[in-house]
């Protein structure tokens, strides 16, 4: 609160000492696990991207439906592709189209917009990635669990925002 | 011509003396420090009104606001009257107040500060009449694409510029201190706090006007594209700093009322200091938090970012949290409460609200709000943390227990000493800040817990059963406990901040203007910042002196970071394998 004396460039008590050094070997450690989990972690965020467009998107995404769909839920495709890419796309409000995917299988997903920004929020798994216009995210996933899994959106898309959700199937 | 070179010094600015703290006060200081502290608390009432709408909202057996639209509307406006209104008014106060009063210096322009006041007014309530006019629910964050009305943008832009011109005059009245000899050697700790946020303040306003000028010309068609990754990360590299500058304020408060309530007295000014300029130098590295699971971005520009180059920043903020505490357990000692590790902290001054208020804010901060920010802000973390309730339950413990309630509590202070006004219902003020810490910590921790369940934030239907949808979710019931907690916590919150607003309202505005006659609220006459100059630093070497209890604090909180961090390792080891 008050200026200090004219000389206030002490040396640091003991326990005082002690903290600092404990404290930013704490920060080494934290600094550390990203890049052990990087090397040895089996969930590390996805970097791959290319640049799309809404229109070419969609047309991938169409070409995807029509060359695996199997089946149909309340109107939307189900999807059933091999190993390897797969798109979905979201917009206001849904997630398109509904993927069945074996378990312990590799899948490239490519993720984009049409739209707004959508986030990607697979549950209850609980993975979560930003979906963007022109922006072509891809996704390698494994899933490693069997079940009916939803899609919900968490980045606020305006009005019909909470009626936005999608799914994904797992079978062994 | 004698008496013009007589008043040159000052400028024929106009001083009072504070019978309390020997502060000279500059009377157009004084009047500028109450305008913003005042529009201040409007901003918080109205914040406040809207976020118990919000929480009984989402509590999902009550169900409040039954039109999403207006949901989301409100959302909008909660976000920007808080974290944007309340904070950096009560910022530009503060900030004048440590350049003047604390300095005992002029208000070198105090046109220029009505001036920036009245951009900053003008573009607050011109933000609130333009979202609840329809057209810009796009929430404080605004991600383009989405697009609000050109007004919109103009009130952030009016509201950024105002608060820039405030800074500039803050350094301005700091170096004119200097220049006129009004304090000599080193600035006092509190105002190189606040002197870190004013420099962290400048980059943060800049770079809202980069993001925002060009979305303004977007939404007025004179620009086609704005790509929507670029916006976020111009966005964050405003809306993250504006959070930093909150954090050096609140740690600023956090010394000056430590000194103010037991007469604190930083055990080393140099590390103290340090720990500031740490924040100076790394925190806005932390803005890449907010695009971990972006597409586009690089491990390496991820990790050094969001790492804030090897958690420099946080060892500045580890560096408080021993600091502060151990400033009041060697205070306490001195005055004879050796007894133990813990017997200063039970003999500590807890029926005084700057005390309690400082202590609760410095425990949800870091215990809830900064080992939950560094565990989200993880690289790898983020992916089951990002955009789940768990942010918001992050920065409710921050920015509201932690920032919010060290405002709140600093206010009871400035009330006799710059509004010059008895403090009313005193025994409610000793009780207020416990009731709003146990309803933030109660909120911000329901939050975390729904978060962790996957929880959406920013959603007004997780049970997606009020309205049409195609593929319905349900998540496990539990959410509904959580939830049902954070609607209590809230009502809990909202009821210590009506108490805030009686005492600060019926004081302000009510009763006659009388000069202060103590410092203490509630427990006591005497002035524990005059006491504590008498100190020497012999004494606060003395063995007995010495802030073991902190150590052990600290130590445990070391711990409980380290059972949450690595749990969180945990919980991502268990999804699925995603590269």
């Amino acid at each position: 609160m008050l200026a200090p004396p004219k000389i206030w460039w002490r040396k640091l008590g003991k326990l005082e000492r002690n903290w600092v050094a404990i404290a930013f070997v704490w920060c080494v450690i934290l600094t550390i696990m990203m890049p052990l989990w990087f090397i040895y972690g089996k969930q590390n965020v996805p970097v791959t991207t290319y640049k799309t467009t809404p229109d070419e998107f969609l047309a991938l995404t169409n070409a995807f439906v029509a060359e695996y769909q199997v089946d149909e839920i309340a109107g939307i495709p189900v999807v059933a592709p091999p190993a390897g890419d797969v798109y979905i796309y979201g917009r206001r409000w849904q997630w398109y189209p509904v993927l069945k995917l074996k378990v312990n299988t590799e899948y490239r997903v490519h993720l984009s917009s049409l739209d707004l920004l959508h986030g990607f929020s697979i549950q209850p798994v609980n993975l979560n990635f930003m979906a963007m216009p022109n922006y072509d995210y891809v996704i390698t996933l494994t899933p490693t669990t069997v079940g009916e899994f939803a899609i919900v959106c968490n980045e606020y898309c305006m009005t019909g925002h909470h009626t936005m959700t999608g799914k994904i199937i797992v079978e062994e | 011509m004698t008496t013009a070179s007589t008043n040159l010094p000052d400028q024929g600015a106009e001083f009072r003396d504070c019978p309390v703290t020997a502060f000279k006060v500059d009377l157009a200081s004084e009047k500028l420090i109450i305008a913003n502290a005042v529009a201040a608390v409007v901003c918080l009432l109205l914040g406040g009104i809207i976020a118990l709408l919000i929480a009984l909202t989402r509590w999902e057996a009550i169900g409040l606001i039954s039109s999403p639209m207006w949901f989301y509307r409100l959302l909008t406006l909660h976000g920007i009257d808080m974290l944007v209104a309340w904070i950096v008014f009560f910022e530009v106060a503060g900030l004048y107040f440590g350049s003047t009063v604390m300095l005992n210096a002029r208000m070198v322009a105090p046109k220029v500060g009505w001036f920036a006041f009245a951009l900053m007014a003008v573009g607050g309530l011109m933000v609130n009449l333009v979202v609840l006019d329809g057209g810009s629910d796009v929430m404080f964050t605004a991600y383009v694409p989405m697009q609000a009305e050109p007004l919109f943008y103009l009130s952030y832009i009016l509201f950024a510029v105002g608060a820039l011109i405030a800074v500039i005059l803050f350094f301005i009245n700091v170096s004119t201190a200097k220049k006129e000899k009004k304090y000599e050697g080193s600035l006092p700790l509190v105002v190189f706090g606040l002197a870190t946020a004013a420099i962290l303040a400048v980059y943060t306003l800049l770079d809202g006007a980069v993001a925002f000028v060009p979305a303004l010309l977007w939404s007025m068609d004179i620009i086609k594209d704005y790509d929507p990754a670029i916006y976020r990360n111009l966005f964050w590299g405003f809306g993250h700093p504006a959070q930093q500058v909150n954090l050096a304020a609140m740690v600023a408060i956090w010394y000056a009322l430590a000194a103010i309530t037991v007469g604190a007295k930083p055990v080393n000014e140099k590390l103290s200091r340090w720990a500031f300029v740490f924040y100076l130098f790394f925190i806005n590295l932390g803005s890449a938090h907010h695009l971990l699971v972006d597409p586009a971005y690089s491990f390496l520009y991820k990790t050094a970012n969001t790492s804030y180059a090897m958690y420099l920043a946080v060892l500045g903020s580890l560096i408080h949290a021993f600091s502060i505490p151990a400033a009041v357990e060697v205070a306490q000692r001195i005055k004879g409460f050796t007894r133990g590790a813990f017997d200063w902290l039970r003999n500590a001054p807890w029926k005084e609200p700057g005390f309690s208020g400082m202590f609760l804010s410095m425990a949800i901060f870091g215990w809830i709000g900064g080992v939950t920010g560094v565990t989200i802000g993880t690289e790898q973390i983020n992916m089951v943390t990002h955009n789940t309730m768990r942010l918001p339950g992050h920065f409710h413990a921050t920015v509201v227990g932690g920032t919010t309630l060290a405002f709140m509590a600093l206010t009871y202070y400035l009330i006799p000493l710059i509004f010059r006004k008895e403090l009313k219902f005193k025994k409610l003020a000793s009780l207020q800040p416990y009731v709003f810490a146990a309803g933030m910590f109660l909120t911000s921790i329901s939050m975390i817990i729904s978060g962790i369940q996957g929880l959406p934030r920013r959603h007004w239907d997780i049970s997606f059963s009020k309205a049409y949808v195609v593929l319905p979710h349900s998540f496990p019931g539990t959410v509904n406990i959580s939830l049902m907690f954070m609607g209590i916590g809230a009502l809990i919150a909202v009821t210590g901040g009506i108490m805030y607003m009686l005492i600060v309202l019926a004081s302000v505005f009510t009763g006659p203007r009388v000069e202060a006659s103590q410092l203490l609220l509630i427990t006591g006459s005497n002035n524990p910042i005059v006491e504590s100059l008498s100190v020497t630093e012999k004494e606060m070497e003395q063995p007995q002196a010495q802030p073991k209890g902190t150590f052990m604090i600290a130590l445990a909180f070391l711990m409980f970071f380290m059972l949450y961090y690595f749990s969180n390792w945990w919980i991502l080891g268990n999804t699925w394998n995603i590269r």
